[in-house]
């Protein structure tokens, strides 16, 4: 399974490599062109010479990781977080460093912690990495400055049409575009799996520089927060509801028009559709909507519980409607903008 | 020189949250039209002016958006949740009125507070008179966007309403071209999205390339009761902002604008701002970049449904930017 694959693959920001060539393969049957940009950007063409409105989907490769910034005397990894990771779901978890070596997060005992101690959640300054290493040396020979750690997650089905796995954001964004690059499309197609979301939309700031698309699609992993301890109101998005289509967040302002288009095209074809009820976080497409003169831009996502974490759970409803709604989405685009609504001119 | 502040009084009543301008676009194209050679809307929903002329390219940019409200929630008692669009004070809110695009008020409220430190965002709700969810839905969707209530009033020389920011700019923008003699490349632009980060002066400015560029904003003062120190006052001329957290001007810019105006008698005060930012934060770093100034209109009470400005002040801006657009600009 795709998406299995994707999720157990390690790539965190600016070391996409592993990700990057295991897209490129399964892409290039399907595509007429592929190219990697400086920056590590992985960019398809597909019907490059039809004429009508060039559309760009676009999904990040990268996960949130841990980068190892030093070695104590006892041989212990110190590590800071690449991207946003909550220090309190860190610690005890099984890590991988250079796809063999295993680690295990460690912190104080129980037994051994102070009452006040016991009182406070641990940040990153208190935990560390333990390798089996005795020594600096030991450790020094193994791991080097800079080198990445990963959660061991098995991304396997449960409950009633779930999956769980780490690194969904944005795996199910880069599954979804592999799968759609499969069907055929009568207008000209770019797809860009691209690289630094997680530590400040910096590949996506690049690739629509250089592409200048009509449109954007951008596919995400997004919080769902329909959880026990939680009112209603704070949900964000809920499992099992459809793809989520964003309003607004830190980074952009969705044009209502598009979302009235993308909500009445969903209920035309019978696709659970639901908005994202948060403005926290931000996106690929904060960049991509106001590079050179202005881009159209808007993002569906598949809600995933305790996102950024070692592991996150999805609903493969979601999933499906998500790739459903895009596709239907592809197929209504020329139409929509061969009499374009967006940009209008007017001489006087 | 009259200005038609009743104008401007429109101007203010229009609806026109950030995402959401095309009323704002629409008035302003609408009286504009005579007094140029382009008029365009770009993709993020600029309004683009443009009047042809042999000299340097002058952009000219105000804002058409206000701060407001984003629906995200319903419950089945039909109360609303919400989050802010743009810089809103929370502990404000309890008591203002809203109004949504079809014209539906509502008034904020906020739930039973076991100690006033509890006092957040996600204790408001919204009540727009209904009582179940349906009825609600009838009226807002998720994701919609409404204003603050607050009309226009003028009280002596001062002038009090929602929205000034930056519709003060708009008006002012719009009355210098309907004067100015300029031989420059003017181009005026009604942005978008400034209030959430200047998003659309960024497209605008790229699209644009301009030699020059001026913003028309507000600015805070500092002449009211205990007022955080700044040596800005109401009714003592045009700001012309030295530095702000988006922009520090440049020393040519600077000295152009204070020469044009003191050689035609204009009254300025130089305006230093700690916190805030203006479109010139984003147009200046445009490209290679691109000189900016802004004209400042210094403002009481600035994000709330009664901010205060003087007619004093927006009179010598309309003087201030229409010279400029006259001057040679050659820096």
């Amino acid at each position: 399974m795709l998406l299995k694959r994707l999720s157990e693959l390690n790539g965190t920001s600016g070391a996409e490599g592993l990700v990057r060539d295991f897209l490129r393969q399964q892409i290039e049957p399907v595509v007429d062109t592929i190219l990697v940009d400086k920056i590590g950007n992985l960019i398809a063409t597909k019907n490059g010479r039809l004429s009508g409105p060039k559309v760009m989907l676009s999904a990040h490769m990268d996960e949130v990781a841990l980068m190892i910034v030093d070695i104590t005397s006892d041989g212990f990894l110190k590590f800071r977080s690449v991207g946003g990771i909550d220090a309190r779901i860190l610690v005890s978890k099984a890590v991988k460093i250079n796809e063999t070596l295993v680690g295990v997060i460690g912190a104080k005992a129980i037994h051994l912690q102070k009452r006040s101690e016991r009182q406070r959640a641990l940040h990153f300054e208190q935990l560390y990495i333990d390798i089996g290493a005795k020594s600096k040396e030991e450790a020094a020979g193994k791991v080097k400055l800079g080198d990445y750690a990963y959660f061991i997650t098995k991304c396997e089905p449960f409950g009633e049409g779930l999956y769980k796995g780490k690194a969904f954001d944005d795996r199910v964004g880069c599954a979804i575009l592999v799968e759609l690059l499969k069907n055929d499309y009568d207008a000209p197609l770019v797809a860009a799996f691209t690289v630094q979301e997680e530590i400040g939309l910096r590949g996506a700031k690049v690739v629509a520089y250089t592409l200048v698309p009509d449109f954007a699609i951008v596919i995400e992993g997004t919080v769902a927060a329909d959880v026990s301890d939680r009112e209603e109101e704070g949900w964000v998005t809920e499992l099992g509801k459809g793809p989520a289509c964003s309003l607004m967040d830190r980074t952009a302002l969705y044009n209502p028009e598009l979302i009235q288009w993308v909500a009445d095209l969903a209920h035309a074809r019978k696709i659970p559709l639901q908005f994202r009820r948060g403005t926290c976080g931000g996106n690929d497409a904060g960049p991509i909507q106001v590079s050179k003169s202005g881009i159209p831009t808007i993002v569906l996502s598949v809600p995933c519980r305790y996102i950024h974490s070692s592991v996150s759970i999805i609903s493969e409803k979601d999933y499906t409607a998500c790739l459903n709604l895009v596709a239907e989405l592809l197929k209504e685009l020329p139409r929509k903008f061969g009499v374009s609504s967006i940009a209008k001119e007017e001489n006087v | 020189m009259d200005l038609d502040f009743a104008r401007l009084g429109e101007l203010t009543q229009i609806f026109g949250p950030s995402g959401s301008e095309e009323r704002v676009a629409e008035f302003i194209a609408t009286q504009l039209r005579p007094y140029c050679d382009e008029l365009k809307t770009d993709t993020l929903g600029n309004l683009i002016i443009q009047r042809h002329g042999s000299g340097r390219k002058i952009m000219v940019a105000a804002h058409m958006d206000e701060i407001g409200l984003m629906i995200t929630h319903i419950d089945k008692a039909g109360f609303l949740r919400f989050t802010p669009l743009g810089g809103v004070r929370i502990p404000n809110l309890v008591g203002q009125r809203v109004k949504f695009s079809n014209g539906r008020i509502g008034t904020i409220g906020v739930e039973n507070l076991e100690k006033p430190n509890d006092f957040k965002l996600d204790k408001l709700y919204l009540d727009i008179g209904v009582s179940a969810r349906e009825e609600a839905e009838q009226f807002v969707r998720i994701g919609e966007t409404a204003v603050f209530v607050g009309d226009f009033v003028e009280s002596g020389s001062r002038i009090i309403a929602k929205a000034l920011d930056d519709r003060i700019g708009c008006f002012i923008a719009m009355e210098a071209l309907k004067r100015t003699k300029s031989i420059h490349e003017l181009a005026f632009v009604f942005t978008v999205q400034e209030e959430i980060g200047t998003r659309g002066a960024k497209t605008a400015a790229f699209a644009l390339e301009p030699d020059l560029a001026l913003a028309v904003d507000v600015t805070a003062t500092g002449d009211t009761p205990k007022a955080h120190p700044m040596s800005v006052e109401l009714g003592r001329g045009v700001g012309i902002k030295v530095l702000d957290r988006s922009m520090v001007t440049s020393p040519q810019i600077k000295r152009w604008m204070a020469d044009v105006a003191t050689d035609r008698n204009i009254p300025f005060q130089w305006e230093v701002l700690e916190y805030g930012g203006t479109d010139s934060g984003a147009i200046h770093l445009s490209r290679g970049g691109v000189p900016s100034g802004v004209l400042s209109i210094p403002t009481r009470y600035v994000h709330s449904p009664a901010e205060m400005l003087d007619k004093r002040d927006v009179k010598a801006a309309v003087n201030l930017l229409v010279a400029l657009l006259e001057s040679s600009a050659e820096l």
